[in-house]
C-alpha cells in the first residue's frame, strides 16, 4: 500500500517536472513572438501605426489673379466667411439653430440640410449654417457668442469676378473637380473637396499658371478622425497672377452700348493685337458657378434664345457679308484685275446665265471706282470683279488675313469659320465649284463664314497695311516677335481704307451718320448687313416685307468692322448685332462710340 | 489512516509562524504585476486615476486581504470543504442558467445585492479542489483503470457544460484544459488523452453548430485576420501594429499613439498587454512574461517542496489557471491564437478575475506555509 503511493508520488513528481517545462516553452514561444512583432517587423508596424495616426491634408494655394491692363482686379479670391456649427460644443442644437435664426433668419431647406448634415457627421465635424457672411453677420454673431454654443466663424476662399457679367466671356469660371477631370490628371489637388478648377475661358486656359503648388498639412488624427494636433505643415506655391490687355472701362461702355441686344464686340491694338475689349452678348453671371449653379439659374441660361453661355466672339461663325469686299478688292488688285483707278457699272442688276444678281440699290450706282464701291458697298461692283477672279484668289488672300481659321487667342470654345475654294467645295459635296459661287463669295456671303475673332484680325491687317498679328489677351511689353508682313502694295491698302475713311466720314457713305473728329482723328470702316432668311422672288417682286415686321430670329445681322484713327490706325473694331436688321443703322453707331471711347481713354490716361 | 492524518492536522502553526512562513518573493512579484496593471490603467484613461487605475488599486487591496486571510486558513478546511464547495457551485452555475432562460439572454452572474457573484469564476478554483481530493483519496490503480477516471470526468463535463451553455467558452476550456493538466500530473496514462484527442476533433463539428455567431465570427478572424479589417479583425490587427511599432523599447509611458489615438480598442481590458507592450516595448512586455513565469515557477516549486499530495495537487492546478490567464491572454493579443475574451490578471480591469486569482495564490500559500504538514485520505 505504501509502496503503491510512493509510485502516486513518484509519478506525480515526474508529471509536474513535465508540465513544468511545458510552461516555460509555452512562455518562451510568447517571448520569441514578441521579438518577432517587436523587433523583426518592427518597422512595418511602424508605417502602419504612422499611417493610422497621421493624416495629410492639401493645403489649396491661392489661386493667381487675374488683372486688366490697367491693374484693375477681374478674377480675386474673396475671403468667404462662413459659420459653422460643432454639435459636440453646444447643449441643444436645436436651441443653437433657434438662437442663430433669429440673428440670421435661414430658411426651411437650409435648416433640413444643417440637420441632414449633422447627423451623418460626427459630432466634433463643424457643419456650414450660412456662408458668405457679410461684416455685419460676423459683427453679429460675435455680439451673440454667448447664445451661440458651438457656432464659430471660419474663412475659406472664393473666387470672385468684381465685374461678373463685363468678363464673363473672357475670364470664363471655375467650378468643382469632375470625374472626367479627375481621369485627365493626377495633381493630389484635385482630390481635395473644395477645390475647384478653370472650367471655361482663360480660367480654364491658363489653368496650369493660375493654380500653383498644393502645400501639406500632417495632422495626428484619433481613431474617430478627431484631430489631436498640427504635426507639419508645408505651405504650398500660389498662382502666377496674370495682367490682361483689357481695359475693363471699354468692356463697361460696350455693355452699355449693347443693352439687350445680342451679338459680339472686339476692339484690338492693330500693332500688338491686344485685344482690349471683347464681349459676347448676351453675358452671364460667372459668380454663380462658383459654388455649383441652382438648376433654377443654370435652365435658365440653357432656354433662352439668346445663348448667353456661348461666346459668340469666337465662336460665332457669321457671314461676314461686306465687311469681306475689303478682302476681295485687295486680291483684284494684287491680281491686277482692278487698278486704284479703274472703274466698273452698276446698273442695279448684272446676269450669269439665266441667274439675276441684283445690287442692293435697286437704280444701281453707275460708273464707279473701287473707293466709291467701298463707301457705297456695291454689290455689282464686288459681283464684277469676284466673277474675274475666281474663288482660289479669294480664298488665297482671306486665308493671308486669316479668315477661316482659328486665331489661336486662346479660348477653346473658339471656331474655325469657313472660306470655300474649288477643292473644299469637291471634298464637301463632291460638286464642281460655280461662277455664281464666286460672285455671291465676293460680297462675303453664300458659303464663307466668319467669327468676330478672325474679322478683328482682318481688319487690323488691313489698318496696319498689312502687318501680321495674332490676338492676344495677355498685355504685351515687349512685341514678342519681329511681325511679318503680307507683301501688299501699300497704295492698295490706301486705296481701301480712302473708301473706308469715305463710308463714314462722306455724306453718301454708308456709316455716314457714326461719324465723329475727336481732336482731328476719324474713324474709317465698313459696314455689313447679312441676310439670316433668303429674299425669294416673290417677296422682291410684292415688296421687300420691313425688318421690324419679322420676327427677331429671322431679322437681317448687322455688322460693322473699322479702325481709328484713320492717319494712324491704333484700334481695330468688330461689332456684330446678331438680327440687329441694318449694320448701318444699328452696328455702325455702337462700333464708333466703342472707338471714341477707346481714345478718348487713351487721352486721359495719358493726361494722367 | 484518516485519523492519523487529522491527528498530524492538529499540530499546526501559530498566525506568527504562518506569517513567518510566507514566501515574501512571491508576494513581491504578485504586487509588481498589480501596480504594473494599475500603472497601465493610469495611462490607459488618458493620465488619470479615474475610472479605472484607483478602482483597481482598491480592489487589489481588498483582494490582498482576502489572499492573506485565505493563506491563514488551516489546509484541512480546504479538504474537508472540496466537495460542498464543488457542489454549492455547480448549483449556482444552474441558478445563472435558469435565470439566462428567464431573463434577457446571456448572464454569468447572480446578483447578491452588493457584489455580482461569478459562479464560473469560483468554478475554477473548486473544480481544481474537487479534483484534488478525489485523486487525493483514490489509489494509482483505480487513476489507471477505466472506471476510476469516470467521476472526474462528470465533475469536469457538468460545470463544463453549464459554463458553454451561458454562453462562456473561453472559461469553459480553461476549466477542461487546468482539469486535463490535473489527469495528466496524478498519472492518467497518456494514450487516454490521445483518445479524448481524438474524440475531441470528431466532435468538433457539433461544437461548432452550438456555438454562437460571434464565437465562430472569431475563429474566422483567427484563421484571416485581414479578412474583415473594419470589423472582427480590425482589434487583432491593430493589436499588432500597437506591438509592433512599439519596437524595443517602446513609445514611453502615456505615449502610446494606437491605444491613445483610441486605435486599440478594449485597452484597458483584453487588450492592456498590448497597451504596455507599445508604450514599453519588448523591454517592458518581456518583463511582464518573465514575471509571471517567476510566479509560476514558484508554484511549481512550492508544489514540490510541499508534502502532502493533496496539496500538491491544489498548488499545480492553480497555478496552472494562473498559467493559461497569462498564456492565453498574451497568445490571443499575440495573434498566436483567437481572441477568446480572457484578461490578463491583476493588468487588466475587472474585479471577478482579481478576486479569484487572489483567492487562489491565497489557497496556494496556505498549502506552502503548511508544507510540512501531510494530511491523511477524507
Amino acid at each position: 500500500m505504501m509502496n503503491r503511493d510512493n509510485d502516486k508520488g513518484r509519478i506525480l513528481i515526474k508529471r509536474a517536472l513535465i508540465m513544468a517545462a511545458f510552461n516555460f516553452f509555452i512562455m518562451l514561444a510568447i517571448i520569441l513572438r514578441l521579438y518577432h512583432l517587436q523587433v523583426y517587423q518592427a518597422d512595418r508596424y511602424k508605417t502602419l501605426a504612422d499611417r493610422n495616426r497621421i493624416s495629410t491634408r492639401i493645403l489649396i494655394p491661392h489661386r493667381g489673379r487675374i488683372f486688366d491692363r490697367n491693374n484693375e482686379p477681374l478674377a480675386v479670391n474673396q475671403q468667404n466667411f462662413q459659420a459653422l456649427i460643432v454639435a459636440e460644443q453646444t447643449t441643444s442644437i436645436d436651441e443653437t439653430l433657434k438662437a442663430f435664426n433669429e440673428i440670421m433668419p435661414l430658411t426651411e431647406g437650409e435648416i433640413d440640410k444643417i440637420k441632414k448634415d449633422l447627423k451623418k457627421n460626427k459630432s466634433f465635424v463643424p457643419i456650414k449654417i450660412k456662408d458668405n457672411l457679410s461684416w455685419e453677420d460676423m459683427a453679429k454673431i460675435q455680439l451673440h457668442s454667448s447664445d451661440l454654443p458651438g457656432i464659430f466663424v471660419d474663412e475659406g476662399l472664393l473666387r470672385h469676378y468684381p465685374y461678373g457679367e463685363l468678363t464673363a466671356h473672357i475670364l470664363g469660371y471655375v467650378s468643382y473637380v469632375t470625374k472626367d477631370d479627375l481621369k485627365k490628371e493626377n495633381d493630389p489637388l484635385l482630390e481635395v473637396p473644395d477645390f475647384r478648377i478653370g472650367r471655361k475661358g482663360l480660367e480654364k486656359t491658363f489653368e496650369k499658371k493660375l493654380r500653383g503648388k498644393g502645400g501639406n498639412l500632417k495632422l495626428e488624427v484619433n481613431a474617430f478622425g478627431r484631430i489631436m494636433q498640427e504635426i507639419q505643415r508645408v505651405d504650398g506655391i500660389a498662382g502666377e497672377d496674370v495682367t490682361l490687355s483689357i481695359d475693363v472701362r471699354l468692356q463697361k461702355k460696350a455693355h452699355e452700348l449693347f443693352k439687350d441686344e445680342s451679338g459680339a464686340a472686339i476692339v484690338m491694338d492693330v500693332n500688338t493685337g491686344e485685344v482690349i475689349s471683347f464681349s459676347s452678348f448676351p453675358s452671364f453671371d460667372p459668380n454663380l458657378f462658383i459654388q455649383g449653379i441652382s438648376t433654377k439659374d443654370w435652365e435658365e441660361l440653357q432656354k433662352s434664345e439668346r445663348n448667353p453661355l456661348s461666346n459668340k466672339a469666337v465662336s460665332g461663325q457669321y457671314s461676314p457679308g461686306s465687311t469681306f469686299k475689303m478682302v476681295v478688292a485687295l486680291a483684284a488688285l494684287t491680281d491686277n484685275i482692278i487698278s486704284t483707278t479703274s472703274t466698273e457699272y452698276c446698273s442695279g442688276k448684272t446676269t450669269l446665265g439665266n441667274h439675276i444678281f441684283h445690287c442692293w440699290k435697286h437704280d444701281g450706282h453707275g460708273r464707279i471706282d473701287l473707293v466709291e464701291a467701298i463707301k457705297h458697298s456695291c454689290d455689282i461692283y464686288f459681283y464684277n470683279i469676284s466673277q474675274k477672279l475666281g474663288i482660289d484668289k479669294i480664298y488665297n488672300m482671306a486665308d493671308k488675313f486669316g479668315l477661316g481659321k482659328k486665331t489661336g487667342i486662346g479660348l477653346d470654345d473658339e471656331r474655325d469659320g469657313l472660306i470655300p475654294n474649288k477643292d473644299w467645295k469637291m471634298k464637301r459635296f463632291g460638286e464642281a465649284w460655280q461662277q455664281g459661287e464666286s460672285m455671291i463669295s465676293g460680297i462675303g456671303q453664300g458659303y464663307i463664314l466668319t467669327t468676330p475673332i478672325q474679322l478683328a484680325k482682318m481688319m487690323a491687317m488691313i489698318a496696319n497695311n498689312g502687318v501680321e498679328v495674332e490676338p492676344t489677351f495677355i498685355k504685351q511689353n515687349v512685341l514678342s516677335k519681329a511681325p511679318e508682313s503680307l507683301n501688299i502694295q501699300k497704295k492698295y491698302f490706301d486705296t481701301v481704307k480712302a473708301g473706308m475713311y469715305e463710308v463714314v466720314n462722306i455724306s453718301g457713305g454708308t456709316a455716314f451718320m457714326s461719324k465723329f473728329d475727336y481732336k482731328g482723328k476719324k474713324m474709317g470702316g465698313k459696314t455689313g448687313t447679312t441676310q439670316v432668311k433668303r429674299i425669294s422672288l416673290k417677296e422682291r417682286q410684292s415688296g421687300i416685307i420691313k425688318q421690324e415686321d419679322l420676327p427677331w430670329k429671322f431679322r437681317n445681322h448687322a455688322l460693322f468692322v473699322g479702325y481709328a484713327p484713320h492717319n494712324n490706325p491704333k484700334y481695330a473694331v468688330v461689332v456684330i448685332v446678331e438680327h440687329g436688321r441694318s449694320g448701318s443703322a444699328v452696328a455702325a453707331p455702337i462700333a464708333s462710340k466703342l472707338l471714341l471711347e477707346a481714345l478718348k481713354l487713351d487721352d486721359e490716361d495719358i493726361k494722367e | 489512516m484518516r485519523r492519523q492524518g487529522m491527528g498530524l492536522g492538529n499540530q499546526s502553526l501559530s498566525i506568527k509562524e504562518k506569517l513567518y512562513n510566507l514566501s515574501f518573493a512571491y508576494i513581491y512579484f504578485i504586487i509588481i504585476i498589480a501596480a504594473i496593471g494599475t500603472m497601465m490603467l493610469y495611462s490607459a484613461s488618458g493620465g488619470d486615476w479615474q475610472p479605472w487605475a484607483s478602482k483597481h488599486l482598491i480592489r487589489f487591496g481588498i483582494s490582498f486581504c482576502i489572499m492573506i486571510t485565505l493563506s491563514l486558513v488551516d489546509v484541512k478546511y480546504y479538504l474537508r470543504l472540496a466537495y460542498p464547495l464543488f457542489f454549492l457551485t455547480v448549483i449556482l452555475l444552474i441558478i445563472v442558467e435558469v435565470e439566462g432562460h428567464i431573463g434577457k439572454g446571456a448572464q454569468r452572474w447572480i446578483d447578491i445585492g452588493f457584489i455580482r457573484i461569478q459562479p464560473s469564476e469560483i468554478m475554477k478554483i473548486s473544480l481544481i479542489l474537487a479534483l484534488a481530493k478525489y485523486f487525493h483519496n483514490s489509489s494509482i490503480q483505480s487513476i489507471e483503470n477505466f472506471r476510476g477516471i469516470i467521476i472526474p470526468g462528470l465533475m469536469v463535463a457538468i460545470p463544463a457544460i453549464l459554463t458553454v451553455l451561458q454562453p462562456d467558452l473561453g472559461t469553459a476550456l480553461m476549466m477542461i484544459f487546468s482539469a486535463g493538466v490535473i489527469f495528466f500530473i496524478v498519472g492518467v496514462q497518456i494514450w487516454k488523452f490521445i483518445v479524448a484527442g481524438i474524440a475531441a476533433l470528431i466532435s468538433l463539428p457539433i461544437i461548432w453548430h452550438f456555438l454562437h455567431d460571434y464565437q465562430k465570427e472569431r475563429v474566422y478572424t483567427f484563421l484571416n485576420p485581414e479578412r474583415d479589417p473594419l470589423g472582427s479583425g480590425y482589434n487583432i490587427i491593430q493589436s499588432k501594429i500597437a506591438l509592433g511599432s512599439g519596437g524595443i523599447f517602446g513609445k514611453g509611458y502615456l505615449q502610446g499613439t494606437q491605444s491613445h489615438l483610441n486605435f486599440l480598442p478594449e485597452k484597458h481590458t483584453d487588450f492592456i498587454f498590448t497597451m504596455l507592450s507599445e508604450e514599453f516595448g519588448m523591454v517592458g512586455a518581456v518583463f511582464v512574461v518573465i514575471i509571471n513565469m517567476l510566479i509560476i515557477a514558484y508554484g511549481y516549486s512550492f508544489a514540490l517542496k510541499t508534502t502532502g499530495y493533496f496539496g500538491k495537487l491544489v498548488i499545480i492546478g492553480l497555478t496552472t489557471n494562473y498559467f493559461i490567464y497569462v498564456s492565453m491572454n498574451t497568445a490571443m493579443v499575440l495573434d498566436l491564437i483567437p481572441v477568446v475574451g480572457i484578461p490578463l490578471p491583476l493588468i487588466s480591469y475587472g474585479g471577478t478575475v482579481m478576486m479569484s486569482v487572489m483567492a487562489s495564490f491565497g489557497i496556494i500559500l496556505s498549502f506552502y506555509i503548511n508544507r510540512h504538514i501531510n494530511i491523511g485520505k477524507d
